[in-house]
């Protein structure tokens, strides 16, 4: 299936290639630069290119491309998924997914993607396995390492692969037992000019970090689970077990993952934390413009809208921008003309507000575009769609373990037309 | 490495500088790839390598693994820059039997990168993976079958061919795994060897592990993807497996399983395909026509017999849905499609939500999902409505995700949702992105062309746009309103007199070429305009774009047969195009003369020149944009999916002989076990396990130990059936099957082979439980006693040592009398020896009890009390049973440590009123554990274990036991013992572990001639060698 893999940084450079078959010559790569360079940006580079004998499929992570070669017909989304999957891998193994990182272990690198393809067929993709074959570097053990000449490959052969639960490393042990979950969830939301919602809806995600010793058979139930929509699982969690309670009963994977993602329906109502209130207006005549926002809470729950984040695209014709926050920082950079505000908490009793004037391009007409505004922001201990979560219990281990849930909203794509 | 020199550290960083990448800059069309891989990494190769190899040389042939390792590493980090490392092929070869794991493992990647390129030396290795083929560790065996199967030295087909046949019948399912991904690569280095390949296939085809499937459904794919016969037989049990399979293999099944679907079973929407093909009618807006069409298919309807989908059919479509939840894109996209492809209209619907919410990921997922829900939605419009304003477009996203949305949404528009979606239009219109402006304005037009109703607004709309400052939106609006205006140009002459002043300044070709032919074709609306634009367009002809100059010529012979005062202005276009330098022009030019401009000779036509210049054209359709696939090619290897068969084939193909149950039951058992379902505990919780197990609960290496016995017993019975086939009462069914597809197997040993198969299916399915057991990926919340808790998976093997203990063997499963109902005053109960290791505690024997309550009170309070065991021996009674009413059973575990000794354990049994003194006497062959070794392990074993611990027997076996498969279940079921591998064909070797001190016992049967046999134990324990022999001895002479 996936013939060869070449990594290509921001700049052009192949700075590592992985061939599970014969070898691909990495000048297949110059149809991946050729289309880079038609794609003005990174992003619009299209994630699958047909060359002669050969297609690329890349996908643009972390100002990297990963391009896969591949010769034959495969579901595309087969191989985009399993690119991200490698990705994911190397983001767990090293913390950050950067070239100087992947250069500086290319051994270990090497190594976790012969373990992860075999004849372009994947073969261990769970990280818990893989960690097993392969151990992480950390800087303890490549102290030790230096010194003892031992080895990050595992010495023991992993039995992971061979078990019902090929996710979970066998022979767990902490000496804290603690299990802790995040909810977060996103509003994805377009606000028309005059404020009204035209689209919002909620994606959530339930990350978890369980460090248990042995086997431990977790239950999670939910007070009201009828809002989640749409969901999609680990492939720990039960499914029947979900269909017939709505109850997520799994034996976890040791360490970080994502237990659920689920989706809240458009069709619900979602609350609306923010409001944006806006003037922009380019005046024909002058090549001056005025400009004028605020931000404020709207359906908050009592809780603190904090990060919160303003950054707009302005039209080309647009100059500069003189302006003044009432809290917080702005920059305007005039070359890619993105406007950006680091607004910080919204107090409620003083709105935060930015105002200034817009310098236009003299002699030119006023640009008949209305830039949109986009927002972030953070909202702790709060699940905008109202999700709390039961009880967590756990099977099959002796010990009490600790327990911890914590909840947070967050802007997704968040647009203000103007 | 802290040792090395600074002038070898300083080497050392070399071959990271950018002076030794290897720069292949291949140019424009001589870009292609050079496939000699020799070629392309050796052309960047500077000279100076060879001086800094001998040092790495140097290193690999120190005796210090770090040395070695350091040099590996270096060489692995150059074979990553894609820097050649190929000479230092002898160099590295040499490490490939290193103690040392990290250095073995690099050595590995090493040779798989090189070994195509210098064959002969990597030959040298060969022998040390043939070596590692017959470990006994499951890991290094499937370890060097992967790397042997990675080098691509076609000499080594034989020796890789022999591997994977080996390694296809191994015990473990991690093996079967490594042979079933060999086998692709076998494949495509030698292809002659298919047809060896494809029986390798179907071998594995037949396995029943998770593990397996995925792995052997991708080799079936690549090898033999038209011999969906193979299918059959695995069609049920992949859709149960499916669910545990891992995901890639999911997308890999789910895919196969799409294409078998359309061959085997019928369209289930042939009913509503008619009803279809109206509704698109409608679509296109030919309102009138449907009300007579509508009458002649309700009669066509009705004449259909009604459809029932097959119950293989329905089995996919129910076991793929829970997938469409799954977190890997993939494996979404592959359920969406075959629901696409094979569901019922009215259930596709469900497929579109998991869509959606793929359109959250990254955004290459996001691009290849839009592609499919744009194609889908041309088809099943309804299916995404709901979710329209997922389809909404944010600035923020990508040119072409913003594109492929727009697509979508002009596929979704309906009477009902226009309005909105022409809202949503209007503020894209103003984005910033003008090729997403221009699809905007593309796509209003489609929008316009296919809803009636909103025409005039769109057209208004797009008319606004013409006063656009940016000259792309306006020639965008231009070339889309000349599309719209030829459906009523009546109405709208004013509109082309805007355009017609729009020439002056409008400057994209396509838009100027619209205009002009807009103008032309009806110049009897404007009739002062035309002529006037033909005028000013002559003074700039030469300065014209091709296709404005073809338009340009259209214009004037349009204009020539009823104006005057445009004959000139004719004549002189003609003569600039006469001198044109595009031959098409000219050509024109030429032709168009010939037509209109009466001569002496010809003149024939010019009368009906109006006539053939303004005939009435058919508007255009705006064309769907072009998307179907991501390609709009196929790719190599691409299956293109068969159409829905007219006649179902033969569904009885599919049956398949159930093997769920305990083999014992069907061979001997069966009689024993006809009274309770449940009273051997290993009927009801194997089925069950086999079942259930997938997700955590049950033991995997107990289901595949039952397979794995099943698989012989069935070789074995293979012979029996032949033989014994009057019995079979279904045997007339199963060869008309025979007959019906045995057609297509080529050569004729394989098609008896096949009946043979058939007709052991009649056989098994005359007895044999239902053949679709409920399947559940779910295991019982807490869990039950007898299957071993979770945490016991990893462990107590792992205590074990070296060897590893496997599940035990299923024989006959003999239940023993605790308590009789008349002493027991109604209550009996029964003990039998379960083989499973009882959880908690790895030196207990499990022994499952069965308590059935004959009297006419309930009993309460039931439990094991004053245990009095003999020194040593510890028992770990059941949980009390509360309460037990009247013609109930109950079914509970309890583990007793007999110290490997027959003695018997003895205990009360307790209820509210009664106290029973029982005792339990093990018989000898339940104080073991089956143990798995293989060959040369079990005479390295048996080498130790001579003199006082050898007990030699000879015996004659009974009529009964003399084919392979009694013998061997005669010998497991008389003691709970795993079969060990063995060359010879008279010999039969089992080997086991005592369970308390865990000494080895181990088995061995040798068949003399006639019915003479020799049996031998090797056994630490003396008492017990001498027991189990006579038991045995029993066994296979009664």
């Amino acid at each position: 299936m996936i013939h060869s893999l070449f990594l290509i940084n921001a700049s052009g450079d192949i700075f590592l290639e992985k061939h599970w078959k014969s070898v691909v010559s990495r000048s297949v790569c110059d149809y991946f630069f050729e289309a880079q360079e038609r794609a003005s940006e990174a992003e619009n580079v299209p994630p699958v290119i047909p060359t002669p004998h050969h297609y690329l499929l890349s996908v643009y992570r972390h100002k990297i491309f990963f391009v896969a070669v591949i010769q034959s017909e495969v579901p595309p989304l087969f191989v985009i998924e399993f690119l991200h999957r490698v990705v994911d891998t190397f983001q767990d193994y090293f913390g950050v997914c950067s070239e100087l990182m992947i250069k500086d272990n290319v051994v270990v690198v090497y190594e976790v993607l012969e373990e992860m393809l075999d004849n372009g067929f994947p073969l261990a993709t769970e990280s818990n396995i893989l960690k097993e074959l392969i151990k992480p570097p950390t800087i303890l053990r490549t102290v030790v390492n230096t010194i003892t000449g031992s080895t990050n490959v595992g010495d023991q052969l992993p039995t992971g692969q061979l078990s019902v639960v090929p996710w979970r490393r066998t022979g767990v042990k902490y000496t804290n037992n603690e299990a802790y979950f995040d909810v977060i969830e996103e509003i994805d939301a377009i606000i028309d000019k005059s404020g009204s919602t035209i689209t919002a809806e909620i994606q959530g995600v339930i990350d978890a970090c369980v460090k248990l010793t042995g086997m431990p058979d977790l239950t999670l139930s939910f007070m009201n689970p009828r809002l989640l929509d749409d969901v999609s699982f680990h492939p720990c969690v039960r499914f029947k077990r979900w269909e017939s309670e709505r109850i997520l009963s799994f034996i976890p994977p040791d360490g970080n993952f994502r237990l659920l993602s689920y989706h809240v329906s458009a069709q619900n109502l979602v609350a609306i934390p923010v409001y944006v209130k806006h003037n922009i207006s380019f005046r024909d005549s002058s090549s001056l413009g005025r400009f004028e926002i605020t931000v404020g809470p709207k359906q908050t729950m009592g809780k603190t809208v904090e990060g919160v984040m303003v950054t707009s695209q302005m039209p080309k014709g647009v100059l500069n921008m003189t302006l003044t926050p009432s809290q917080g920082t702005h920059i305007f950079d005039p070359v890619t003309k993105l406007l950006s505000w680091d607004v910080g908490k919204i107090n409620p009793q003083k709105l935060p507000s930015l105002k200034g004037s817009v310098s236009l391009q003299a002699g030119a007409s006023k640009p008949d575009e209305n830039p949109t505004i986009n927002l972030q922001f953070k909202i702790q201990q709060l699940a905008i769609s109202g999700l709390k979560v039961n009880r967590l219990d756990m099977y099959g281990e002796k010990y009490k373990p600790f327990k911890g849930i914590k909840y947070m909203t967050k802007a997704g794509k968040f647009q203000v037309r103007t | 490495m802290l040792s090395l020199p600074p002038v070898q550290k300083l080497l050392q960083q070399l071959p990271g500088g950018p002076a030794g990448r290897p720069k292949t800059s291949v140019g424009g069309d001589a870009a292609e790839e050079v496939t000699s891989p020799v070629l392309a990494t050796e052309a960047g190769q500077p000279a100076c390598y060879s001086a800094l190899h001998d040092d790495l040389k140097e290193m690999l042939d120190s005796n210090k693994d770090s040395l070695k390792l350091e040099a590996m590493k270096r060489i692995v980090a150059m074979i990553a820059r894609g820097k050649n490392a190929s000479d230092l092929f002898p160099a590295v070869v040499k490490n490939v039997a290193c103690k040392n794991i990290e250095v073995k493992k690099l050595v590995y990647v090493y040779l798989v990168r090189y070994a195509e390129e210098q064959q002969d030396l990597a030959l040298l290795s060969i022998s040390t993976f043939q070596r590692g083929l017959k470990d006994p560790n499951q890991l290094i065996r499937a370890s060097a079958l992967r790397v042997l199967s990675s080098i691509r030295v076609p000499i080594i087909v034989p020796i890789m061919m022999l591997a994977i046949k080996e390694a296809a019948s191994d015990m473990s399912p991690y093996v079967r795994k490594t042979a079933a991904h060999a086998i692709p690569k076998l494949y495509s280095l030698d292809s002659d060897q298919k047809d060896q390949l494809i029986e390798v296939i179907e071998k594995l085809l037949a396995d029943k592990t998770t593990l397996v499937a995925g792995s052997v459904v991708m080799a079936f794919e690549e090898v033999c993807p038209e011999r969906i016969d193979l299918i059959h037989k695995n069609y049920r049990k992949l859709c149960n497996l499916l669910i545990d399979v891992e995901e890639w293999g999911q997308v890999v099944i789910i895919n196969m399983l799409t294409r078998y679907a359309r061959t085997q079973f019928l369209s289930p929407n042939q009913n509503e395909s008619l009803l279809e093909e109206s509704a698109e009618k409608a679509f296109y807006g030919s309102e009138e026509e449907d009300a007579k069409d509508a009458k002649t298919e309700a009669a066509s309807l009705a004449k259909r017999k009604p459809y029932v989908m097959d119950p293989d059919h329905r089995l996919l479509l129910r076991n793929t849905k829970p997938l469409l939840q799954s977190r890997n894109a993939a494996v979404v996209m592959a359920v969406a499609q075959l629901y696409f492809h094979l569901a019922p209209k009215a259930e596709v619907g469900v497929i579109a939500k998991a869509l959606v919410r793929l359109l959250r990921s990254h955004r290459s997922v996001q691009y290849v999902v839009l592609q499919n829900v744009a194609t889908m939605s041309i088809k099943r419009r309804g299916m995404f409505e709901p979710y329209l304003k997922s389809f909404y477009i944010r600035s923020t996203d990508p040119t072409q995700i913003k594109i492929l949305k727009l697509e979508v949404l002009t596929n979704l528009a309906n009477e009902t949702n226009i309005s909105t979606i022409l809202r949503e239009f209007q503020t894209y219109i103003r984005s910033m992105d003008k090729d997403f402006v221009a699809a905007t304005i593309q796509a209003i037009g489609r929008c316009a062309t296919n809803i009636g109703k909103v025409r005039d607004t769109c057209l208004n709309g797009l008319v606004q746009l013409l006063s656009n400052r940016d000259e792309l939106v306006v020639a965008e609006s231009v070339v889309v309103i000349k599309k719209l205006l030829q459906m009523q140009p009546a109405q709208h002459s004013e509109i082309i007199k805007h355009m017609a002043k729009l020439t002056d300044n409008i400057q994209v070709p396509m838009a100027r070429a619209s205009i002009l032919w807009l103008i032309g074709e009806y110049c009897e609306h404007v009739p002062k305009i035309a002529p006037d634009v033909l005028r000013k367009m002559a003074k700039s002809f030469t300065n014209e774009e091709d296709i404005v100059k073809l338009q340009v010529i259209n214009l004037a012979a349009k204009l020539y047969p009823d104006q005057l005062q445009s004959k000139l202005l004719t004549q002189y276009v003609l003569n600039l195009a006469k001198y044109d330098q595009n031959y098409d022009i000219r050509d024109r030019a030429r032709f168009i003369r010939q037509l209109i401009v009466p001569t002496e000779k010809s003149g024939a036509l010019n009368k009906y020149a109006k006539k053939l210049f303004l005939a009435q054209k058919p508007a255009p359709i705006l064309d769907w944009a072009p998307c179907p696939t991501l390609l709009n090619a196929k790719a190599v290897g691409y299956q293109e999916l068969p159409d829905w068969p007219d006649e179902a084939p033969d569904p009885s193909v599919r049956n398949v002989e159930v093997r769920g149950a305990p083999q014992g039951a069907g061979v001997h058992g069966g009689a024993k076990e006809s009274g309770s379902s449940s009273s051997s505990g290993s009927s009801s919780s194997s089925s069950e396990g086999g079942g259930g197990g997938g997700r955590g609960g049950g033991s995997p290496s107990e289901e595949e130990e039952e397979e794995e016995g099943a698989k012989k017993a069935k070789k074995k019975k293979a012979p029996q059936g032949k033989k014994g086939r009057a019995e079979t009462s279904s045997e007339e069914a199963s060869g008309s099957e025979s007959s019906s597809s045995g057609s297509d197997s080529g050569s004729e040993a394989e098609a008896k082979r096949k009946k043979a198969v058939r007709a052991r299916l009649g056989w098994a399915a005359a007895r044999g439980p239902p053949p679709d057991l409920p399947f559940t990926s779910q295991p019982p919340i807490s869990l039950p006693p007898c299957s071993p808790p979770a945490a016991g998976l990893g462990s107590p093997r792992q205590s074990l040592g070296p060897l590893q203990l496997l599940s035990p063997a299923f024989g006959t499963v003999r239940t023993y009398e605790l308590l009789h109902r008349m002493a027991g005053e109604g209550l009996s109960v029964e003990y039998c020896f379960s083989r499973r290791p009882f959880p908690g505690d790895p030196h207990m024997v499990a022994v499952q009890i069965q308590i059935s309550n004959n009297t006419d009170a309930e009993v309460k309070s039931l439990r094991v009390s004053e245990p009095k065991p003999l020194s040593g021996m510890r028992i770990q009674e059941f949980p009390e049973i509360e309460r037990l009413a009247p013609g109930d059973m109950a079914s509970v575990v309890m583990g007793i440590d007999f110290c490997d000794s027959t003695q018997a354990a003895n205990f009360q049994l307790c209820t509210h009123t009664r106290h029973f003194y029982v005792s339990i006497q093990p018989p000898v062959g339940e104080l073991m554990a089956p143990v798995f070794m293989s060959e040369n392990e079990f005479k390295k074993e048996q080498g130790k274990l001579t003199g006082m611990s050898e007990i030699t027997e000879k015996l004659t076996l009974s009529e009964k036991c003399r084919s392979d498969h009694t013998i061997v279940q005669q010998v497991t079921s008389a003691a709970n013992v795993g079969r060990v591998p063995c060359g010879a064909d008279n010999e039969y070797r089992f080997a086991a572990k005592t369970v308390t001190s865990g000494s080895l016992v181990l088995i061995t049967l040798e068949r003399r001639e006639g019915a003479m046999a020799q049996l031998t134990v090797n056994s630490e324990k003396m008492v017990i060698g001498t027991m189990l022999v006579k038991d045995i001895v029993q066994a296979l002479a009664q």
